[in-house]
């Protein structure tokens, strides 16, 4: 029978019989996949014109017929029963008879163990997304003091870290990443000092841009620009490694082996970002400084030693000191909340991906808050 | 049973690197048969299928698939092979992210201009041949490994293909499982005549649904045998084969003989 695939896709159907009376469709040509929709048409118009008292389909000339082509019969008969119309199936083939017992008719009405998803309101939305976010709270901050208490224990236990995977993470978030972060930094400098130097220069106040420039940098955009490239750059990579591992049950190996997996597998982690994310702020704020003296030297006619014993006067110990603590806090939250979405992860591939979006969506928020945060407390210190 | 070929496989060879997987494999399929491809783990048999449905390309020889090459640089040709054949993976394959109907109804929707009503009807009944009937808006995860196969089966079979391929249908799946998955697979081959390749070295599948065997043999490169598998298991000459058959490890074999 499959042959006649070859066969112009076609076919046809003739009446024989007055409406209202005892009909005979002929059903003949290839009733396949390709044609069903127009034959699923026909068929009910053909039910609903004629109204038959009985109905009997001749397949005599039936070329080719699958699964799709059974499908419509059995739905005719289907329809005819539920018209209370006797209809039977004349001339059917070996073939075609094994295609029909395939199909079970009562599978096709069988409802949906799980109903179709309703369209909500606004209002039902708002509820689950409040819900949601909620018990998302929860569990960031459950996940939160699992990690805090590790830390601890870890601090006093140093043997059971598993330095080799710190190293390894500390190359990865750090190494890895210093020529971007370079790159930005000194492109950041560059853009702040050339803005300002343009305002300040209207007052003679040219000095000043490497003042502005380095509290600027060394107070909030060197922390923060760092920590969103490392939300970016490994908080994202850890999200995706855990959750990837989730996925593929290696988390529960590590549980029924009795390994913790937040010690096990987020530890080195935070504690590869912490070690490192101070040392990467140092960096980036150095780049940020560099481009600011680019600009005062080449662009303001300032000499290398006014910038720098300018730039000195600006900041204090206790800026440098704040900013590093400020980037400890932002690796241990962007690293944490990378693991934590990251075991969060139920089902397959498309939750892997949300998890990641949704680490770095997450970190970035995060480090602006804590930021907001350290602005006010610190400013009371002082 | 009429010997028209489906699958003409002429002068094989499968290569990873300089490693040679096997070389010279020549066979055919033909319409309406089930055959499997066995043989002892690392002789290349899902190197083989991968062949067969084209996503390894050969260095040499080549395969046809109703007359077409699956390696043919002509899209509208591969496009048109791509609906003549339906694989099953190992693992099912089905899409995480989306219900059992959305899965089946994905090929429908790629190949053929149905109205979503017809497409959810076709969707239906074949989520019925599959038994899995009311189970369309499950998705994947909530269903067990064996429903994931037949959920697979299902979506292989959306445009009723000429060919199906199958990857191990019973690696993973208990005994009864895996004899009610051979089951349906020897129910549709009766009922809508589909020729299958099966790869597998399940024997109680092997003698339940195969019409003919292909064996490989890692040390041999190639086939070592190929015919009916009660026949082969009484009357093959070769040792590896008749040691295969009878669940017996050829060295001790040897030793007795």
């Amino acid at each position: 029978m499959k042959p006649a695939k070859k066969l112009p896709a076609q076919h046809a159907i003739g009446v024989k019989g007055e409406p209202g009376q005892e009909i005979t469709l002929t059903l003949s040509g290839r009733l396949a996949l390709d044609n069903l929709s127009a034959l699923q048409a026909e068929l009910q118009s053909r039910l609903e014109q004629l109204r038959p008292a009985g109905l009997t389909v001749d397949l005599a000339g039936l070329e080719y017929l699958d699964s799709a082509g059974a499908l419509a019969l059995i739905q005719l008969q289907g329809e005819s029963q539920a018209r209370a119309i006797p209809c039977r199936l004349l001339n059917l083939s070996e073939e075609a008879r094994r295609i029909l017992d395939l199909i079970d008719p009562e599978t096709l009405t069988r409802p949906p163990l799980i109903p179709e998803e309703r369209v909500t309101g606004f209002m039902d939305q708002l509820g689950e997304a409040s819900i949601r976010f909620a018990s998302d709270l929860v569990q960031v901050i459950t996940f939160l003091g699992d990690l805090l208490t590790s830390l601890w224990y870890v601090l006093l236990h140093p043997r059971s870290v598993r330095w080799g995977d710190v190293l390894f993470y500390m190359k990865r978030a750090g190494v890895d990443g210093l020529p971007i972060i370079g790159l930005i930094g000194l492109l950041l400098g560059l853009i702040l000092a050339f803005m300002s130097s343009l305002q300040l220069k209207q007052f003679g106040a040219n000095i000043y841009v490497a003042s502005l420039l380095a509290v600027a940098m060394v107070q909030e955009l060197g922390p923060i620009m760092t920590a969103i490239l490392v939300a970016g750059r490994s908080g994202s990579a850890f999200a995706a490694e855990i959750g990837t591992m989730k996925v593929n049950e290696e988390v529960d190996a590590l549980v029924t082996m009795g390994f913790d997996p937040v010690r096990f597998l987020a530890i080195p982690k935070v504690l590869a970002s912490m070690l490192v994310v101070p040392l990467l702020t140092v960096y980036a704020t150095l780049f940020g400084l560099l481009g600011g003296l680019i600009i005062g030297v080449l662009g303001l006619d300032l000499t290398v030693y006014s910038y720098v014993t300018e730039s000195q006067r600006a900041i204090e110990l206790f800026d440098i000191l704040s900013s590093l603590v400020k980037s400890v806090v932002f690796a241990l939250l962007v690293a944490g909340i990378g693991c934590q979405r990251g075991f969060q992860v139920r089902g397959g591939a498309e939750a892997v991906g949300s998890a990641t979006t949704s680490a770095v969506v997450a970190g970035i928020f995060l480090i602006i808050v804590t930021d907001s945060a350290f602005a006010l407390v610190l400013h009371y210190i002082r | 049973m009429d010997k028209i070929p489906v699958i003409e496989v002429e002068n094989l060879t499968a290569r990873f690197g300089d490693d040679t997987i096997f070389a010279g494999v020549s066979f055919q399929v033909f319409k309406g048969e089930i055959l499997v491809i066995l043989g002892g783990s690392g002789c290349g048999k899902t190197t083989l299928l991968k062949h067969l449905i084209g996503l390894y390309r050969p260095p040499t020889g080549r395969i046809l698939i109703n007359g077409v090459d699956v390696n043919s640089r002509s899209a509208k040709k591969l496009r048109k092979l791509r609906m003549d054949f339906g694989v099953l993976f190992q693992s099912g394959a089905l899409f995480g992210s989306m219900t059992l109907a959305e899965n089946v109804a994905l090929p429908l929707q790629e190949y053929t201009d149905l109205s979503p009503a017809a497409i959810g009807s076709v969707v239906k009944m074949k989520l019925g041949l599959v038994s899995l009937a009311g189970y369309e808006n499950h998705l994947p995860e909530e269903i067990s490994g064996g429903m994931q196969k037949r959920a697979g089966l299902a979506r292989a079979m959306a445009l009723d293909p000429t060919v199906l391929f199958f990857d191990e249908p019973s690696a993973g799946l208990d005994p009864i499982t895996s004899v009610e998955l051979d089951n349906l697979i020897k129910a549709i081959n009766a009922g809508m005549g589909t020729t299958m390749v099966i790869v597998t070295h399940e024997l109680q599948s092997i003698f339940n649904i195969a019409h003919r065997v292909v064996m490989l043999d890692k040390s041999a490169k190639g086939i070592i045998a190929m015919g009916d598998p009660k026949d082969l298991k009484e009357h093959s000459p070769d040792l590896r084969v008749t040691s295969f058959f009878n669940r017996q490890p050829l060295e001790a074999k040897e030793v007795s003989a």
